[in-house]
């Protein structure tokens, strides 16, 4: 239990490290990298099926008793992000392997990425919000270097930008931990979540809309989500696509977490997210509307999409959470595969605007089915996996009787749809023999770039294939959310 | 004495806050400094009034709650390296674009210009009527 816990923190860390010794021999450090994120990938899907079968397990580490201790702890939301998180690390990292360009150009990315991906690990393994912030600045940091790597002028502007709002959120995420610690006198969030209720309404109702700003930023919800299109587009697609699948899910999941576990029903600020969630979507998807980059629409299209899952979250019932959550495994999917895509797309023409492209499908057909299955599944059309998703959130929003968010989020998807179709008829339709740059990738790294993608493809129409099972399992863990005992009780030892 | 140091947090956030609305970056990064620093000693105040000693004596209530000031330390060595690394940055900002001012998004711009001329497109046909 404790290697299971512990190791997918641990062993990128200590893969970072080999990495860094190393550094002569790019080979020696992808071998390192791949492997390391192999193990993660068994340890958390053993994980997963262990805490599903026998519920929320924790370890103190250290052996200092919680809440004193540093607490891991794995419920089932966390060793489902957990198992998604590390599988995209793996497939976007063997895909850099094949890209010529920021994997191969610097000494440093191996450990960065596995820096973040420990980074990742303990945001969903942590017990306590403190390590949470930890968590949180060792993934931002080596989100800076990703984001910032090859140093070219736009990078340095965006990456800027997305430096001092990260460190402007954690700022304030110190402050609200200032707070919580000033009125209850303990940061474990199990110790949290009886305290907090013995104290009085104002109090509570301050920390809770503190928390929802700090991972509002973080999330990129409406009206905090300004620097992401502005930062993502310019990253190594690697990085872009590694970023938009998992960095604003981790936020997410914050959200998730710190909403049901720490403050009681009763004052559960539900309509405030719902007014969130709906303005998030439509801000999200009119941005995508206008912009004629690739990287730049999708980019809006994580911010709209971030409105789906906080609607899950708003309407505070089984049925929303564990739409939210079927929502997030489909995300995170589909969005790193369009990402990835939007790589392959700019490797082969040079350029990621719309005005500049046409007629792809004649050069690189594969390229084109790779786009069009997530893109549908992305707008939510049947049968794939955004549609079950998507289905799973409108019936519990109807279930809750909240129609309008319900209607905004119908109409939210038909411009997901419109402008997934502007993507596809600009760059793969269209007349002429297709726009090349005459950049052809030899055959090895054409193989691991495009099979990792459509790997990804593979994932997320198994998604779809398996909706059952996997509706059943979100339901179990939003189960586990909305009734915090047995997580309470694992962590504290009753 | 917490008032004071309460005042003291809230002048270090608000001269933070001031600076980083600037367009230099040197003064953003000291304005985030800033910040950081008023945050950590609020994050100190929150362990209750200052004055106990460090763990001294048998009885828990002798002495100043430490989890605050493990707490702020870790802080304080997140947020040095993250200024060291924004120091690094703002010098390559320098180095690339030879300028010390925060920079528009040069797509936003575009897209702002575009539709201003579409308004001002349709501005002038209702002029013309």
């Amino acid at each position: 239990m404790n290697l299971l816990l512990a190791g997918p923190v641990v062993l990128p860390l200590l893969g970072a490290a080999l990495c860094i010794g190393a550094g002569r021999s790019r080979n020696a450090q992808r071998v390192i990298a791949v492997l390391t994120l192999t193990a993660v990938a068994v340890l958390s899907a053993v994980l997963l099926l262990r805490v599903d079968d026998e519920g929320t397990v924790a370890v103190q580490v250290g052996g200092w008793e919680a809440p004193v201790g540093i607490t891991l702890v794995a419920d089932r939301l966390a060793a489902i992000m957990l198992v998604l998180a590390v599988l995209m690390l793996l497939a976007v990292l063997v895909y850099a392997i094949g890209q010529p360009g920021a994997e191969e150009d610097h000494v440093g990315f191996h450990p960065v990425y596995l820096v973040l991906a420990a980074g990742v690990a303990l945001a969903f393994l942590t017990g306590d919000l403190f390590n949470l912030f930890v968590a949180f600045e060792v993934l931002l940091m080596a989100s800076y270097v990703l984001l910032t790597l090859g140093g070219r002028a736009d990078q340095v502007r965006s990456g800027m930008t997305y430096v001092v709002i990260s460190l402007l959120a954690s700022a304030l995420f110190l402050a609200a931990l200032a707070f919580v610690y000033a009125a209850t006198g303990t940061l474990n969030l199990a110790d949290l979540s009886e305290k907090v209720a013995a104290l009085p309404t104002g109090v509570r109702t301050g920390l809770a809309l503190l928390l929802i700003v700090v991972f509002g930023i973080k999330s990129a919800i409406f009206p905090l989500f300004f620097w992401l299109p502005d930062s993502y587009p310019t990253a190594p697609s690697p990085v872009t696509a590694v970023f938009a699948g998992l960095l604003t899910k981790v936020g997410v999941y914050a959200l998730l977490r710190s909403q049901t576990l720490l403050f009681p029903p009763d004052t559960r600020p539900g309509t405030l997210l719902l007014v969130v969630a709906a303005l998030t979507m439509v801000v999200g998807v009119l941005g995508a509307v206008t912009q004629d980059d690739i990287k730049r629409i999708l980019s809006f299209h994580i911010v709209s999409q971030i409105g789906y899952m906080v609607m899950g979250l708003g309407l505070f019932t089984v049925a929303g959470l564990a739409g939210a959550v079927i929502y997030i495994i489909h995300h995170i999917v589909v969005k790193t595969t369009l990402f990835l895509v939007a790589g392959l797309v700019e490797q082969r023409t040079g350029t990621g605007k719309l005005a500049e492209l046409t007629g792809l499908r004649r050069l690189e057909p594969v390229l084109a089915v790779l786009f069009l299955l997530p893109a549908l599944s992305l707008a939510g059309i049947p049968p794939f996996s955004g549609f079950v998703a998507k289905l799973a959130l409108v019936e519990a929003g109807m279930g809750a009787e909240a129609y309008v968010v319900v209607a905004v989020s119908l109409a939210v998807s038909l411009l997901t749809l419109f402008s997934m179709s502007k993507i596809w008829s600009n760059t793969f339709w269209g007349p002429g023999p297709g726009t090349d740059s005459g950049r052809t990738l030899t055959a090895p790294r054409r193989a691991l770039m495009v099979g990792s993608t459509g790997g990804l493809v593979a994932l997320s129409l198994a998604i779809a294939v398996a909706a059952g099972p996997l509706y059943a399992l979100s339901e179990r863990a939003a189960a586990d959310l909305m009734d915090t005992r047995g997580y309470v009780e694992e962590v504290l030892g009753r | 004495m917490s008032v004071l140091m309460a005042v003291t947090a809230g002048v270090l956030c608000a001269t933070g806050t001031y600076l980083v609305l600037g367009r230099q970056l040197s003064r953003v990064i000291i304005g985030i400094a800033m910040l950081g620093h008023g945050v950590n000693v609020l994050l100190v105040l929150s362990g209750g009034d200052g004055g106990d000693p460090v763990l001294v004596g048998e009885d828990v209530t002798d002495f100043a709650d430490p989890l605050p000031q493990a707490l702020v330390l870790t802080a304080i060595v997140i947020t040095f390296g993250v200024i060291s690394f924004l120091l690094a940055l703002a010098y390559r900002s320098w180095v690339v674009t030879a300028d010390d001012e925060v920079e528009d998004d040069v797509e936003d711009r575009r897209i702002a210009r575009e539709a201003e001329h579409l308004l001002d497109d349709r501005g002038d046909e209702g002029a013309e009527r």
